[in-house]
């Protein structure tokens, strides 16, 4: 046992692949496995932001609202029956998006940006929510096609769970080679330094508020990529995917799990699914235990799950935590 | 386009100002906890919402609207003060994202607890009987509850502000929300006016929503619907200005009321729009200070 987990601290990156490859094999049934991944990389877009640039958004359910439409809306009202396309579109959609909103609540620091972000994100709900021959409006977005996947002259079929939790992990694996990238770049020892002291990164000449943008967009891309893919997996858009509940569940996994964590994100979606999957069998307000749980979190462990094992972790083998 | 009825018009601007009331009750004990203790209260909607189940419980309890009126706000206050004691001093020190997140994570299990007692769809809250017609003001027919909502929120607004200018307690909030170091370095405790600004915030709250329930409906959601509102009062008014916090919100209201009335469909849109136009005008609010609270 002790061994084991020497190993699995020693070569993190083979053990997080051989997780995610027999995750579908390990959990009570395959969607909960894709629910996963997609919710897991909804909040580590949201972490971006708020674990490791210190700018809490209450309003992520915006892009994850805008790619799952862009989607959604390519494949059911624009007839481009593409499934790289429809992820296109959807990618796009928030990162505009995210230009826009961030545009806007960067004009205000601190404590505002969160009030502002909330509040934007819910204009975009009004706006789905109105323009129901382009959405759906309050039914939501119906009739996506579940399309095939063209691969080297295979048609996988995206309606089976399995090859559609293997498409998942591919995008996913992507967004999460890309965002690790970054951190590891320039740029994320940036954003750290803005997330540690806004003004004193301002003082060494950074341009805070263009840096800050570009993080907000980045985040806004990687949430997007996870709503379009949700629109995929389910094929349908409901208007609540652009309510403040849902951005609410971004800041819930990723508080459970540990804010700026690489992994927290992951650990806290799969906390908050199979909390979910197991309480709703059992009770109607399954969500007052998530609010209550989320309260005792903040108060008593603020670094979440994953956080907290990695300091304890980290002290043990007298390193840093890396992941 | 339609002819516009004068009195129509006159009418809809009068239903602006006591929408407009209802968000000023709420912004304001929101701006005087935040000023004071650096808390963004996002359960702040929660307590509103809690305000006016308490009312309908209380109504049905004792059979008596004004008694409903007087001891729903006081139960909401106490609660509020429990809320304070119990968690959100322990985060004091921590950073205001922290308190934010708690009073999140709270209004959702208020949320989902109201729904468990009193089921999901929402109650009806009709004005007592004694408020219920309308009253004719001479150039219009006005719903007298709504006459009243007017007169209680100016009451309270009035009373509020000679608390805070003309006794001593209100001084040191005043000071407490510009300087609490210096006012802690005067030897002056905090501990308490933080309890009290908090009791009497989470209390407006609690009125505001007994007197908007007949008005706006009586669900569990009406809570963090009107906390974004609230944000955006608070965005365009300044943090932490009183006076921003009133004009905001008869502001918002006056704009929400009159174009539900030109074009509705965007009524729920324009709010927004007007947040938007002020950020890129005047980032730090029409009465903020640049730096203030931030």
């Amino acid at each position: 046992m002790r061994g084991a987990y020497r190993w699995i601290a020693g070569h993190p990156s083979t053990s997080i692949i051989v997780f995610f490859a027999i995750l579908p094999f390990i959990v009570p049934y395959k969607a909960l496995a894709t629910q996963l991944l997609v919710y897991g990389l909804f909040a580590l877009g949201f972490n971006l932001l708020y674990g490791y640039t210190g700018l809490l958004s209450f309003g992520h359910a915006a892009y994850f609202g805008l790619g799952a439409y862009g989607a959604g809306i390519t494949l059911a009202k624009l007839g481009w029956h593409s499934v790289w396309g429809a992820l296109l579109v959807g990618v796009a959609a928030a990162g505009v998006g995210g230009a826009l909103v961030g545009f806007f609540s960067l004009r205000r620091r601190g404590i505002y940006f969160a009030m502002l972000t909330l509040a934007f994100a819910q204009l975009f709900y009004f706006i789905a929510f109105h323009l129901s021959d382009l959405t759906g409006g309050d039914d939501g977005l119906r009739g996506i096609p579940q399309l095939s996947l063209g691969l080297f002259g295979w048609q996988v079929p995206l309606g089976n769970p399995l090859s559609f939790y293997y498409f998942a992990l591919f995008w996913v694996g992507l967004a999460v080679a890309a965002l690790r990238r970054v951190l590891a770049s320039p740029f994320g020892t940036v954003i750290a330094a803005i997330r540690e002291n806004n003004d004193r990164a301002q003082a060494c000449g950074y341009d805070v508020v263009r840096i800050k943008l570009v993080a907000f967009v980045f985040s806004a891309l990687i949430t997007g990529l996870a709503g379009a893919l949700d629109a995929l997996r389910i094929t349908v858009v409901p208007v609540e995917a652009l309510y403040w509940s849902t951005s609410g569940q971004a800041v819930i996994m990723t508080l459970l799990g540990g804010a700026g964590t690489f992994f927290g994100p992951f650990v806290g979606a799969g906390t908050y699914l199979v909390l979910q999957d197991r309480l709703s069998l059992i009770m109607e307000s399954w969500p007052l235990v998530i609010g209550l749980l989320f309260m005792a979190f903040v108060l008593f462990l603020p670094k979440g799950i994953w956080g907290t094992l990695l300091a304890r972790l980290g002290a043990r083998l007298g390193g840093a935590p890396a992941a | 386009m339609p002819e516009i009825s004068l009195n129509a018009l006159a009418a809809q601007l009068f239903t602006g100002l006591v929408l407009g009331g209802i968000l000023v009750l709420l912004a304001i004990g929101l701006s005087l906890i935040f000023g004071l203790m650096g808390v963004v209260n996002f359960a702040h909607g929660s307590l509103y919402m809690l305000g006016a189940y308490f009312g309908f419980f209380l109504w049905g309890l004792t059979k008596s609207y004004w008694a409903a009126l007087l001891i729903a706000p006081l139960m909401v206050g106490l609660f509020g003060i429990i809320v304070e004691r119990s968690m959100i001093r322990r985060l004091y020190g921590r950073g205001p994202d922290d308190p934010l997140l708690l009073t999140f994570g709270l209004s959702l299990a208020l949320v989902e607890t109201v729904k468990l007692i009193w089921g999901k769809i929402g109650l009806t809250l009709d004005p007592p009987a004694q408020l219920a017609g309308a009253i004719d003001l001479g150039f219009m027919k006005f719903p007298a509850f709504r006459l009243f909502v007017l007169a209680v929120t100016a009451l309270v607004l009035i009373g509020l502000w000679l608390f805070l200018e003309k006794t001593n307690v209100g001084l040191i909030v005043r000071a407490g929300t510009r300087d609490p170091l210096m006012v802690r370095a005067l030897g002056i405790n905090l501990d308490r006016i933080w309890l009290l600004v908090f009791g009497v915030g989470t209390a407006m709250a609690g009125l505001a929503g007994i007197l908007a329930g007949p008005l706006r409906g009586v669900y569990a959601e009406m809570g963090v619907e009107i906390i974004i509102e609230c944000f955006v009062v608070v965005v365009v008014g300044g943090m932490g200005s009183l006076p921003g916090a009133v004009v905001a919100g008869l502001l918002i209201g006056e704009v929400v009321s009159l174009t539900s009335f030109f074009a509705p469909k965007l009524a729920e849109i324009i709010v927004f729009v007007v947040m938007a136009l002020v950020l890129l005008l005047r980032p730090s609010g029409l009465f903020g200070e640049p730096g203030l609270a931030e």
